[in-house]
């Protein structure tokens, strides 16, 4: 469709926006920029104040966040200072389990995005909205659902039960497993999605040619394929593990206290009295910048993909 | 030999796909037309959760947090769609200014920022200012992370529109907001309504960052949900979610039939 239509500019259309570009994006910014932006910044100076006991702050810099998060000082902080590996432990195991969520979507989703970017063109479009669908549909109800359909006498349970695969039910709630479930299902739409864009401009003469010299099916996969679409899989591997990294509601829903995960460390911190506001925002700029080192590593990669 | 395109085994994993996607969902509309009290053992065929739903003990609560998610959601789609239209007009037929790609990353982060981020720095900014966080708290949060939902139907829309039609009204003395009203936005009315429908579903499925700023006594259907779940799943809820569910699924097939028609039309 792009290709077809010359590339758009304001001489095209005249400059009959050029002038008022100032006055289109002003909302923009303003709801952007006083709503997100600024807020974001807000937080980094909380990081650095002092928490105060009711929930909130003290105007008064302090690292205690930061050093709460690292260092351990003892019950009464009067001890020599230890690496803290509480946080950390939390912060590695939603690595971990965002990472077996990234790998769990793409061994599915690269499969579903070959098969559906190989249909005819009429139905693609066909297949590509019943993988959407669920993505639209609200992420509590979907992740209630999944807790309903594997908790212990739930309907999996006893179906494996029923046909005998199984003599007791399985445990699978409040597991490591259910946890990378839940991430698992949040997210599948987000790999399908860029990997089949990907594999729609693969070009198949590549594979033709690749057959003639003798090649199977999977070594064309592996030396051909996977190559080329390549910066659709990173892509479609960054939209799931940024969320899940971040994810709330599969670990407190389908995971126990051994699950423990980002989202949860920071929602405690918020909550009631018990809180401790700078430090929860010392740990949410923590997992920011994580993500935007993700996000820039990838910047970097697909700049130098794109040229080639 | 069924040619290069064909792997033996991606069919199937496509259909499992499909299952793990589904099934859940298939089994909690299922169980929602469960006669039986007990969310366990099938009871027949029956409408009475349905019916609780709207007379029920809870129904009071629910009835409330769905209309504070409905305005809130209406609202919110409104004004980003209408801040998003601006946008995209001036990023997509404003040619070349200064800051275009800093206005390009501002309206991208949103969904580049963890919600869970900006749920704490929103609540954050909120108590600063000493705004009370309730209802309009909510509605300012949601029409912010809206936008770039809202944009991105748009934006795609109107880039595939060509410049030539508003040239030739603005050619025969139709003033710069006359090609718009008339030229333009019937043209990108399906990016419009698509962009709508879906900043609407967003802001109807948001749990976190509604979670954060709604303060002390103010629920959405979201947070009432998940507050009721947190004590099991009982029936009522699945029938909730299976409404809800038939609301998304409407909604989306509504904004791909638009999209589809649009595509065909200029």
């Amino acid at each position: 469709m792009a290709g077809l239509v010359p590339e758009q500019t304001a001489d095209a259309s005249g400059d009959g926006y050029r002038r008022i570009v100032g006055p289109l994006l002003l909302p923009t910014w303003v709801m952007i920029g006083i709503f997100l932006v600024l807020p974001v910044a807000l937080m980094a100076v909380y990081s650095f104040l002092t928490k105060e006991f009711r929930g909130g702050v003290d105007w008064q810099f302090s690292l205690a966040a930061y050093d709460q998060f690292f260092l351990n000082r003892g019950l009464f902080g009067d001890e020599p200072p230890v690496m803290e590996w509480t946080y950390i432990t939390i912060f590695w195991r939603s690595i971990w389990q965002a990472a077996v969520a990234t790998a769990l979507c793409l061994a599915i989703g690269f499969p579903t995005a070959w098969f559906i970017a190989t249909r005819p063109a009429a139905t693609r479009g066909v297949w590509l909205f019943l993988i959407t669908i669920p993505y639209w549909v609200n992420l509590l109800i979907r992740t209630v659902s999944l807790k309903f359909l594997i908790r212990d006498n739930g309907p999996l349970n006893e179906a494996l039960m029923g046909i005998g695969l199984i003599d007791g039910p399985l445990p699978l709630v409040n597991t490591n497993l259910a946890v990378q479930l839940g991430l698992f299902y949040s997210y599948l739409p987000f790999m399908v999605l860029p990997v089949y864009a990907a594999v729609e401009r693969y070009n198949f003469a590549y594979s033709e040619a690749a057959a003639d010299l003798y090649a199977s099916r999977w070594v064309t996969l592996r030396e051909i394929v996977l190559p080329i679409v390549k910066p659709g899989i990173i892509a479609g591997c960054l939209l799931v593990f940024i969320p899940s990294l971040g994810a709330f509601l599969a670990p407190d829903l389908l995971g126990g206290a051994k699950t423990f995960m980002i989202g949860s460390l920071i929602d405690e911190q918020f909550k009631g009295s018990l809180g401790n506001w700078p430090f929860g925002a010392a740990v949410s700029m923590i997992l920011m910048t994580l993500v935007m080192i993700a996000l820039l590593i990838y910047a970097r990669t697909s700049a130098k993909g794109g040229a080639a | 030999m069924k040619g290069v395109r064909h792997y033996p085994g991606f069919l199937a994993v496509t259909l499992l796909c499909l299952v793990v996607l589904y099934a859940p969902l298939l089994v909690i509309m299922a169980y929602s037309f469960n006669g039986s009290t007990s969310i366990t053992t099938w009871g027949g065929f029956s409408l009475r959760w349905y019916a609780e739903v709207f007379t029920g003990p809870e129904a009071e609560r629910f009835g409330q947090a769905a209309w504070n998610s409905l305005t809130i959601a209406v609202m919110a789609a409104t004004a980003s769609t209408a801040i998003a239209t601006a946008a995209a007009v001036a990023m997509i037929r404003g040619g070349a200014f200064r800051g275009k790609r800093a206005t390009f990353a501002l309206i991208n982060m949103p969904l580049m920022v963890p919600e869970i981020v900006t749920a704490v720095a929103t609540l954050i900014f909120f108590a600063m200012i000493g705004l009370t966080t309730g209802y309009l708290t909510i509605l300012i949060a949601h029409v912010t992370f809206c936008i770039p939902f809202a944009y991105l139907p748009i934006a795609a829309r109107l880039q595939g529109i060509e410049g030539h039609y508003e040239q030739a009204a603005r050619d025969l003395y139709a003033s710069r907001w006359q090609a718009f009203r008339l030229v333009l936005l019937p043209l990108m009315a399906p990016g419009v309504v698509s962009g709508y429908l879906l900043a609407f579903i967003i802001s109807l499925d948001d749990f976190i960052i509604t979670n954060f700023v709604k303060g002390a006594g103010m629920e959405t259907l979201p947070t009432a949900i998940f507050g009721s779940v947190k004590q099991g799943i009982k029936p009522n809820i699945m029938a909730i979610s299976t409404l809800m569910l038939a609301v998304s699924i409407l909604f989306v097939t509504l904004s791909y039939l638009i999209n589809r028609k649009g595509r065909k039309s200029p």
